[in-house]
């Protein structure tokens, strides 16, 4: 298994202290993108408000569009529905309504330019909004209409800025350090040089310096003494076994182990940024002892109208473009042709680098964690939907298991399996909530068989 | 009065043979096999390896390992691009199919796992049953057998199936002389259609069908009775008086499954259970179930039924049958004339005369066991048809044969003609999972799918059906005979469409829902072809007048040649779970043998010896039946066995599409001429002595006689529990306690009322020791195959045995009478002796007893086997050291230890040893390495599923959703599973039964596997 390399702290103090060099520098540029990234929305906003007046409120119109359109449209691009970008050109406002409210009324009547939209999209037919009055329409025709803004690239350079001051804190200290270090290493230099200037005088001017009579030499003195060679083979001999024993615990933990996955998947945006569910996506978790990889399928329910992240998604370390190759990828794997929007039918099934390997002895079931007992995902997996790249945060030990099996109370409201079990074991242990222990949480085969 | 009685489990210990005393003393029989892996004196000093290498190797091995250990194998996960709605990897998911493969008719569940099937199980469903247990239990491993025939072949060469389909229908155009469809028995309405299709193109076709061991005779006796080709169906469940005449009908007479309904008639209730006497040859499951079983030769059994037709029907009232045969029969049709309707008479006679007499007799009783008009169509194989086809092939007028799921080359018992014949037939196409015999010298092989592949519908009874339908993709390129005949008939249609067609209509849950049950209930679509005035041609008294005369031709020596319950008709034969299940009555696996009575080795100096670590070696013997010899048959001397007969299973011996491994046994079937399992046959000694690997040596009684208890009918209603299943007494303060009692126990007991406490039972009257639990614990625990050398060795897997048991005397009055007048030293030779000739039979399958005190869980230094809550006794092997200490301290002697890596090693080529084999492992089971002790673990898998189904549910666990694999597989009621703190659950309820009792109880071990004693029916009409 692949061991994570932590890098070594010097290296990390290198680095703080080329930052803190520029820290000031930085510092100035992130508060200069912060106004300018405040700027073109402004500045956007006033162009539509001139532009699109007799269209409507484009701020409400974002939260409709949000709401009902974005599942199938996109304003500047075409997805399960055509771009809306444009459509105030393309088709008068009485027409839109009509369309909007009830589309297969519309197409019902004959008119042509519904018909030709219906059967361009795939005859996949556009649910009728006719709670949406005609204001609200102009509201959302108000967003689209707005022109397309410019990708914020300066957005770069303000995030590197956050991790420099994210540890600016400790910078100080280490910087006192760092001087204090200096200062020592200059007065060693000085004491050096003082030391031979003085030697060369005492050389020309003719003063012996007193021979040094020739003593024992240390190690041996080291080896007469048997009290220090004891100490010293204890002290070796702890510090070896301390080790060695450190070493064996940790042969088959994999903690930390963060492999580098065929598509980069960013549990940080769904699960983060977007909150989806987890169980969402790990559906099996609930009811099976696997979670369950996604199949590909499953990403294709978002990312059939998906197909590329945000401006403001991009990361210091991942570009929007990163990003958006990596949903090319996905839709490599499962055949789906973005342009035309079709699957190809050629499949290539993605060859997941599993993180959390459990030897084969031992048997765990999701469901029973996730379904019956209610445990979140993050109480073994740690904050995944802050990372970025996901490792495996707990140790995966036997010990771990059974820590938490002695800690946590089994979860039996309203569940009528444990109510008649519960009734008497608490009688019998004489508590309100029971351990798993002591249901029986700790027999060897209840894990491996 | 059950201790009285003298059991043994085998002949060597009945004489008290020296070997026996050593293998008492003795857990394992076998030393440490460190001679294999260090090598003997010898080869270590011819080898180049000296033994400072050996350690350097070692050295290095060991360093290399700790380094490697520290870098795990990266793991991949793929999961699925599209996944299927109904699958969720680690869900199973049932499906209801049907094996119907000529020789085992069954409505199956098949548990499958991420699309793949691991495991067969029976459908609660289903009415009928024609098959055995064990076969239909272990048909899923044949699925992912790696001698399967991939893809279509031409002249042994591969090709596409367009190609395939291009050159067989230009032969087929072009053919002169009949094209003949030899088949297997569908029993399918549907094909019956689509071969009637199919004709109707080439005006030239006819249908031959075929069963390897054929039930001619009956079906002939049925057609001139009734009109049609059909076997009667029986319903012992009902049954008070049964009468068998050499019918194995808990075995595979008539197709079996009749172990089901019997089961339920030998279940004392309301103080009645059935009476049953066998009169037959060779000892078998039917016979050691009986309650009276008198040993006969073949051509007696015919004289018997004779006899008996006369003292029922009418005729002569007198037979010419030895005195106390004649006895036995005239009791017999006494008890039978008492039942009335609910007597019945079965036989297995291979004569269709004899079958006539056999409905005569049962038409006469009334007898409401047999029902004529719901009939079993599972064999259709007609004699008449199959010799005549031979002719015929020889003559030249055959221009093509189709061979569909049988293996003529194999088993016609005048295999050498049909292959004669075969060298004239123009095109000859074989429809093959296997290589096999036939195959070989066919042009065309058509590879064909398992039948867990495969579409079907089958017709058991007049009016019961199921359906087959795939659980898998196709594993090969292979296609089904009914759809390569819808091609060849220019239809374009897929045999699934084509079956819902010829159903369409006469569903009434429709589609789905037959699909869903597997079998539904109605008539069958497709016309048979009948005579619409039939009047029976049968003629009872010409019937008796041949069959007495035939009974005349017995000679010195009579063959009865019988399937056992493991091979069958040997179309498994290449199934390793097969191979090693030993034989229900001889102990014996991965083997065929000539079984024969003592006094008649004794005449031919044939021998059975007990070599020194316990394996069995037996004498070789020529038989010869007419012009035909089969040479080397091996020996088994078989306690009741009657004498001047010897008998030999089907099934054995076959060579093409085999593994090497798989090769044991003699070929049975050039004796059976005619198609007759009774021959006349000569037996002449051979040089040589065989290697059995048996297991019946392999634990001895050491003593305990009490392990099997059982009394008769009328002392379990007369008389009270005590006096007959006592719990046994210990000392406490001067006064005797029973066992069970709290103060006889040294150690603190734990409290077991609270949550599941689990408890499995066994009814020993139930179990006819059919072994489809052994194979249904093998296939859900990943059980190993060891092979023939490690099962001489004793060093056999299997969790669950089923131990068989002889025991002395024809009653227990008779017994009790000789031990009260014999002197001591006199009781050997006296009473044991007769036994020998028919000795009583008890069948007790042994598994862990999860002991709440258990002997092993205290001497294990790593406390690798520990007690759960729930009763079980847990066995953790990755904390196994593999000291055995448990298995030497166990007093049942269940566990086993690994003494090899059994999975991915080429020493046990099983299906262990390939990817395809592994497919049917069971993922929630581990795979035990070397050096583990392992056991039953009493499904903890299924159990914890059990409980967790529950509990996402939130309700709490209902009666019968608690199982095991072997309570599951077991369709007779024998083995019970349940939670006894559950007070109305149907094991609670077993443990306050009389006839409870546990194994070995007087050593306190307070077992969680509980005993019904084995009661027989001793009352004479």
């Amino acid at each position: 298994m692949k061991k994570v390399k932590y890098r070594h702290s010097t290296s990390r103090l290198l680095l703080i202290v080329a930052l803190f060099l520029s820290f000031t520098v930085t510092s100035f540029a992130q508060d200069s993108t912060d106004v300018e990234a405040g700027e073109p929305e402004t500045a956007a906003d006033k162009a539509d408000a001139s532009a699109s007046a007799e269209l409507g409120d484009p701020a409400a119109g974002k939260g409709l569009f949000n709401s009902l359109c974005a599942a199938c449209h996109k304003p500047y691009s075409a997805s399960i529905g055509p771009a809306l970008n444009g459509a105030t050109l393309r088709h008068d406002k009485e027409w839109l309504y009509a369309w909007i409210k009830n589309n297969a009324e519309l197409r019902a009547s004959g008119d042509a330019d519904a018909e030709a939209i219906y059967q361009e999209y795939n005859g996949t037919a556009m649910p009728a909004f006719p709670q949406l009055s005609n204001e609200d329409i102009d509201n959302i025709l108000a967003y689209v209409e707005q022109p397309k803004p410019e990708p914020a690239a300066a957005a770069t350079g303000g995030a590197g800025a956050e991790g420099g001051e994210g540890s600016a804190g400790g910078v100080s200290v280490n910087i006192i350090l760092g001087v204090l270090i200096f200062v020592l290493v200059m007065l060693l230099v000085v004491l050096f040089l003082v030391n031979k200037t003085l030697k060369n005088f005492a050389a020309a001017s003719g003063v012996t310096l007193p021979e040094k009579p020739s003593r024992k030499p240390i190690w041996q003195a080291f080896v007469e003494n048997q009290f220090l060679v004891l100490v010293f083979s204890l002290v070796v001999l702890l510090g070896v076994g301390y080790f060695a024993y450190g070493f064996l615990m940790q042969v088959g933990v994999d903690q930390g182990y963060q492999p580098i996955q065929p598509i980069h998947y960013s549990h940080r945006i769904h699960a983060g940024d977007n909150g989806i569910e987890c169980k969402y996506c790990h559906s099996s978790a609930r009811v099976s002892k696997t979670s369950g990889i996604p199949s590909l399928n499953v990403c294709m329910n978002c990312h059939k109208a998906i197909s590329e992240v945000a401006p403001e998604t991009a990361t210091a370390e991942h570009s929007k473009e990163f990003y958006d190759g990596e949903i090319a990828k996905l839709y490599d794997a499962v055949g789906w042709d973005p342009s035309t929007r079709t699957y190809s039918g050629e499949q290539k099934p993605v060859k997941w680098v599993r993180i959390h390997n459990l030897p084969d002895f031992v048997y765990f079931n999701h469901s029973q964690h996730v379904s019956v007992a209610g445990v979140q995902c993050q109480h073994c997996h740690g904050p995944i939907q802050e990372m970025e790249v996901v490792h495996q945060e707990a140790p995966l030990t036997m010990g771990w298991c059974i820590n938490c099996h002695r800690e946590t109370g089994v979860q039996m409201e309203g569940n009528e399996y444990y109510e008649k079990i519960h009734e008497e074991l608490s009688k019998k242990y004489g508590v309100e909530k029971l351990t798993i222990a002591e249901m029986g949480g700790l027999e060897c085969a209840k894990c491996h068989y | 009065m059950s201790s009285n009685k003298k059991y043994w489990k085998s002949v060597e210990e009945l004489k008290g043979s020296s070997v026996v005393e050593t293998l008492k003393q003795k857990e394992f029989a076998e030393e440490i096999p460190v001679d294999e892996f260090l090598g003997d004196e010898e080869s270590l000093s011819n080898s180049k390896t000296s033994r400072r290498d050996f350690l350097k190797y070692v050295g290095f091995s060991t360093a290399a390992a700790s380094l490697a250990a520290c870098e795990g194998p990266v793991v991949k996960s793929i999961p699925y691009v599209v996944q299927p709605e109904n699958i969720v990897p680690g869900v199973a998911n049932y499906y209801a199919s049907t094996i119907a493969n000529g020789f085992d008719f069954q409505s199956v569940l098949v548990k499958t796992r991420e699309g793949r099937p691991i495991k067969i199980e029976n459908n609660d469903l289903a009415k009928v049953k024609a098959g055995g247990g064990a076969r239909v239990n272990a048909s899923v491993l044949s699925l992912y057998d790696k001698k399967r025939v991939k893809r279509p072949m031409i002249d042994g060469k591969n090709v596409s199936w367009e190609e395939f389909d291009r050159q067989v229908g230009s032969a087929l155009n072009g053919v002169s002389g009949d094209i003949v469809l030899l088949t297997q028995t569908f029993a399918s309405p549907s094909t019956t259609k689509l071969i009637q299709e199919f004709s109707a193109k080439y005006p030239n076709v006819k249908h031959v069908v075929y069963d390897a061991v054929s039930e001619d005779a009956a079906l002939s006796a049925f057609e001139s009775r009734y009109g049609r080709r059909a076997l009667p169906n029986y319903d012992f469940s009902e049954a008070e008086a049964i009468v068998s005449i050499g019918a194995d009908f808990l075995g595979d007479w008539q197709g079996g499954g009749y172990d089901v309904s019997y089961a339920k008639s030998r279940v004392p209730e309301n103080g009645k259970m059935s009476r049953h006497v066998q009169f037959e040859s060779n000892l078998s499951l039917a016979g050691a179930k009986a309650d009276k079983r008198v040993p006969v030769k073949p051509s007696q059994q015919k004289a018997i039924l004779v006899a008996l037709y006369g003292y029922i029907v009418g005729g002569d009232s007198t037979s010419e049958l030895p005195s106390n045969i004649d006895e036995a029969v005239v009791k017999a049709a006494s008890q039978l004339r008492e039942a009335g309707n609910k007597a019945v008479v079965v036989s297995g006679i291979p004569d269709a005369d004899a079958q006539s007499l056999v409905l005569a007799i049962n038409e006469a009783l009334g007898s409401t066991i047999m029902d004529t008009d719901n009939a079993r169509m599972t064999r259709q194989g007609n004699v008449a048809q199959v010799s005549e086809l031979v002719q015929s092939m020889n003559s030249g007028s055959v221009g093509a044969l189709m061979v569909v799921g049988v293996n003529p080359a194999y088993s016609l018992p005048n295999a050498s003609e049909f292959v004669e014949g075969l060298k004239n037939v123009e095109v000859s196409v074989s429809f093959t999972m296997k290589e096999d015999e036939t195959a070989k010298l066919c042009k065309y092989i058509a590879a064909t799918p398992h039948y867990l592949e495969s579409w079907g519908d089958i017709q058991f009874t007049d009016q019961q059906f199921s359906l087959m339908q795939p659980t898998i993709r196709p594993l090969f390129d292979t296609r089904q005979f009914q759809d390569c005949l819808l091609k060849w008939s220019g239809n374009s249609q897929s045999y699934s469409d084509y079956i819902k067609e010829t159903w369409s209509g006469n569903l009434s849950g429709g589609w789905n829902q037959a699909l869903h049950d597997g079998v539904f209930d109605g008539t069958s679509p497709v016309a048979v072809v009948a005579s619409e005035d039939f009047t029976s041609s049968s003629n009872d008294a010409s019937s008796l007048r041949k069959l007495s005369s035939s009974a005349q031709e017995g000679s010195e020596y009579e063959l009865t040649l019988y399937t056992k319950v493991s091979m069958g008709d040997g179309e498994q034969a290449n199934n390793p779970w097969l191979q090693e299940l030993p034989d229900p009555i001889t102990r014996t696996t991965w083997d065929n043998y000539l079984m024969i009575s003592k006094a008649d080795a004794d005449k031919l100096g044939l021998e059975n010896e007990i070599v020194s670590n316990g394996a069995l070696n037996g004498s070789y013997v020529n038989v010869t039946v007419g012009e035909t010899t089969v040479k080397n048959v091996p020996v088994i001397i078989q306690p009741g066995q009657a004498k001047g007969s010897v008998a030999l299973a089907l099934g054995y011996g076959k060579k093409e599409g085999m593994q090497k491994e798989m090769q044991v046994g003699v070929n049975a079937y050039p004796l059976y001429q005619n198609f007759s399992a009774f021959q006349n046959v000569t037996l002449a000694k051979a040089e040589g002595m065989h290697e059995f690997a048996s297991v019946q040596m392999q634990s001895t009684l050491a003593g305990r006689d009490d392990i099997v208890k059982e009394t008769t009918l009328s002392v379990l209603t007369t008389k009270s529990k005590h006096e007959w299943n006592s719990v046994p007494e210990v000392d406490y303060n001067h006064q005797e306690i029973p066992v069970s009692d709290e103060k006889a126990d040294i150690w603190s007991a734990f409290d077991r009322t609270i949550g599941h406490h689990f408890n499995l039972s066994i009814d020993l009257n139930a179990c006819t020791g059919c072994g489809a639990c052994v194979i249904s614990c093998h296939s859900e625990n990943n059980v190993p195959v060891v092979g023939k050398d490690e099962v001489r060795k004793f060093r056999d897997m299997h969790w669950l045995r089923i131990d068989r048991y002889y025991s002395a005397g024809d009653t227990f009055v008779e017994e009790q009478e000789k031990l009260v007048n014999l002197g001591a030293f006199e009781t050997y030779d006296t009473i044991e002796d007769p036994s020998y000739d028919n000795p009583q039979v008890a069948f007790q399958p042994v598994m862990c007893q999860h002991c709440n005190h258990a002997p092993c869980e205290t001497v294990c230094p790593v406390a690798a086997t520990s007690h759960g809550r729930q009763g079980q006794n847990q066995m953790i092997y990755n904390r196994c050291v593999g000291t055995r200490y448990c298995a030497n301290n166990c007093p049942y002697k269940v566990r086993r230890f690994n003494w090899f890596n059994y999975a991915q090693n080429e020493e046990f080529d099983y299906h262990m040893n390939n990817d395809l084999g592994r497919m049917v492992l069971n993922p929630d089971v581990v795979v035990r390495s070397r050096g583990v002790m392992e056991k039953c673990s009493m499904c903890i898998q299924m159990t914890q599923k059990t409980i967790l189904d529950a509990k996402r549910e939130g309700r709490p666990v209902k009666d019968g959703e608690f199982r095991t694999a072997c309570s599951a597989a077991c369709d007779t009621g024998a083995i019970v599973f349940g939670d006894v703190n559950d007070k109305e659950s149907k094991v609670s309820k077993l443990q306050g039964d009389d006839r409870t009792y546990h194994l070995l109880e007087s050593i306190g071990t307070k077992p969680n596997v509980m005993y019904q004693a084995k009661i027989t029916n001793t009352a004479e009409a």
